[in-house]
């Protein structure tokens, strides 16, 4: 009872039932064979590039802030990868470095621009997204005539960024399992993700403890900018080639798998482990759709209606969450 | 202690503050001594919070000086007087509502432990520290370091912010209106924790319009009108009613009458301690 209690007040716990109960809804109402699904790799694909992404995003999210800028930062990266290395002919690390480092740079203005003003950075990111697409299209067809361009990848950089373990399973899903580790070791268990929560709960007064909340701000969106360019970097080296275009359904669905995850939309309130299971069960429920009997017309009715059940979820867990009196008090 | 005994901790001198045009605060002589409670009342638009926010750093005085042990200084920021001493606990606590009794305790001096090569938060020793904290305030019904701050009740929850500062060090807690929002038994709770961190030799300024919570507590009492102090006396001085008049400058009388007449009855009849 107490270990069933205790795991209904984490914040994760809203995504890991959603998770299950979509996962029941597909086998006994769409006959999916859960063998299949479960090895099957397109959800999973989907959920790494996805998770990449959501992850800085969702810690944003608990900072208080909101970054949709990543939408246009995927095909950034792709782009600057493709044009470095693949339209100029440098050495793929240049394009590599040239992608993160385009990342770093749109978040350092997403971040400067979020402490210095008082603009909301959901309008600050919305104003980068809508540049950034100008300035790589622009770019793209000054550059090289294109919108879209070709590269290839030196073996090395395909086995690192763009390989397909066992012919199907993009190596981009150990990425997204390495991010999310090192991520939740950060949030979770060092001073840093004392200050995202403490941020998010009351900017003032975190700021009154001492944390360098300016700082920390600019890191976040900074990250968050690097990790979009990075998954579009992928991209570029397993697909051979990069698009100005795509990109912008990230935005979206990187946000509903945060609040699936449980990730309190005002701040303050979610996990690292809530989100990476938000985002595989937007996966399952977008990708898994194809596996059903269903109509795969209905997914964005199960996606609407898993997002409105999963927050009303975590809202109940958080309220109960907050009524807890204390361990000593057993049954009530 | 370096300063003496008659020395205040912090003190006001010819404290003037403006907004552009508007005269907010004019003259204002104010100081507190260890081990005193010093109530600043006053009704709505007084001027107490802008003497809160001048003594807590988030504004400066326009003209006149803030004393710290007899010593003029001028405070940067919030962070540069709490840095010195000087904390201040807001109506609802100001704390995170979301995390944890333990994790909000010590944001932004979070304790940590080697796990390997890095540097962790230490969760256990952070709760039970932030839990013997409160308790040793009275608050006993506080056990749980992973209980969430917002399922506290309000007086809990000043009662933590209250342990908190005097845990990093505070020698001059204000207090913002910390009985305001609170019910009767819930408010005991607090007054009995200003009485405790009084016993520890914490300087307290209590900021409230609340004449009976003030005489429960309180050494040393300034009233606010329009901005400047209208009057300051020592306890036994004043009864509530002269105090009441002065506050309201007689037009909110009946209203005020009606609140003192309420906290009697729900305490059998028996006002408080006066002498």
């Amino acid at each position: 009872m107490t270990s069933l209690r205790s795991f209904l007040y984490r914040p994760e716990a809203g995504a890991i039932l959603s998770l299950l109960a979509v996962t029941a809804f597909f086998v006994i109402f769409g006959g999916v064979d859960l063998a299949t699904l479960l090895g099957a790799a397109s959800w999973v694909n989907f959920a790494a590039n996805l998770g990449i992404v959501a992850i800085p995003v969702g810690l944003l999210m608990i900072a208080g802030e909101l970054d949709i800028s990543i939408g246009a930062m995927i095909p950034a990266g792709s782009m600057a990868t493709a044009i470095l290395s693949g339209y100029y002919g440098l050495p793929i690390v240049v394009g590599m470095l040239g992608a993160l480092a385009l990342g770093a740079l749109v978040g350092l203005v997403n971040g400067l621009l979020t402490v210095r003003t008082s603009v909301p950075s959901l309008i600050i990111t919305l104003g980068t997204l809508v540049a950034m697409q100008g300035i790589v299209l622009s770019a793209s067809v000054l550059l090289t005539g294109s919108a879209s361009v070709a590269v290839t990848a030196p073996d090395w950089a395909k086995f690192l960024f763009g390989q397909l373990i066992g012919g199907s399973h993009q190596v981009t899903i150990v990425w997204w399992v390495i991010i999310a580790v090192a991520f939740a070791f950060v949030v979770h268990s060092t001073r840093y993700g004392n200050w995202i929560f403490a941020m998010g709960g009351d900017k003032v007064s975190a700021r009154n403890a001492g944390i360098p909340t300016q700082r920390i701000t600019i890191a976040l969106f900074v990250l968050s900018a690097t990790c979009a360019a990075f998954v579009g970097m992928c991209q570029a080296i397993q697909f051979n080639s990069a698009q100005v275009s795509g990109g912008m359904g990230y935005i979206f669905n990187a946000i509903v798998s945060v609040v699936v995850g449980g990730v309190l939309l005002t701040g303050g309130f979610g996990s690292v482990v809530g989100i990476f299971f938000g985002t595989i069960t937007f996966a399952v429920v977008s990708q898994g759709i194809y596996f059903t009997d269903i109509d795969r017309n209905w997914s964005n009715l199960i996606i609407g209606a898993m997002l409105l059940i999963a927050v009303a979820m975590n809202e109940t867990f958080r309220k109960m969450a907050l009524s807890y009196t204390g361990k000593k008090k057993g049954a009530h | 202690m370096s300063a003496t005994k008659s020395t205040p901790i912090l003190a006001m001198r010819g404290v003037n503050k403006s907004f552009g045009p508007h005269d907010v605060l004019h003259d204002i002589n104010l100081e507190v001594r260890a081990g005193e409670v010093l109530c600043l009342l006053g009704d709505n638009g007084a001027g107490k919070s802008t003497v809160i926010r001048l003594l807590s750093g988030v504004h400066r005085p326009t003209s006149g000086t803030i004393e710290l042990d007899g010593k003029p200084v001028g405070f940067d920021n919030p962070r540069a007087a709490s840095d010195l001493g000087i904390a201040t606990v807001h109506q609802f606590g100001g704390t995170f509502p979301l995390m944890t009794i333990g994790r909000s305790f010590f944001v932004g001096a979070e304790p940590t432990r080697r796990w390997g090569p890095f540097k962790v938060f230490d969760r256990k020793k952070a709760n039970a520290i932030a839990v013997k904290a409160v308790r040793d305030f009275g608050i006993t019904r506080i056990d749980d370091g992973d209980r969430l701050v917002g399922g506290l009740s309000g007086g809990e929850r000043q009662s933590l912010a209250i342990a908190r500062a005097v845990h990093f060090g505070a020698r001059v807690l204000i207090l913002d209106e910390p009985t305001a929002a609170l019910g009767v038994k819930q408010a005991s709770h607090v007054l009995r924790i200003v009485n405790e961190a009084k016993r520890r030799g914490l300087a307290v300024i209590f900021i409230t319009h609340q004449v009976t919570h003030a005489m429960a507590v309180g050494d040393h009492f300034a009233v606010l009108i329009r901005g400047a102090v209208a009057a300051d006396f020592r306890k036994g001085q004043k009864t509530r009613e002269e105090i009441t008049d002065l506050m309201a400058g007689g037009e909110a009388m009946a209203e005020l009458e009606a609140m003192i007449e309420g906290y009697a009855a729900s305490q059998d009849g028996h006002a408080p301690q006066v002498a």
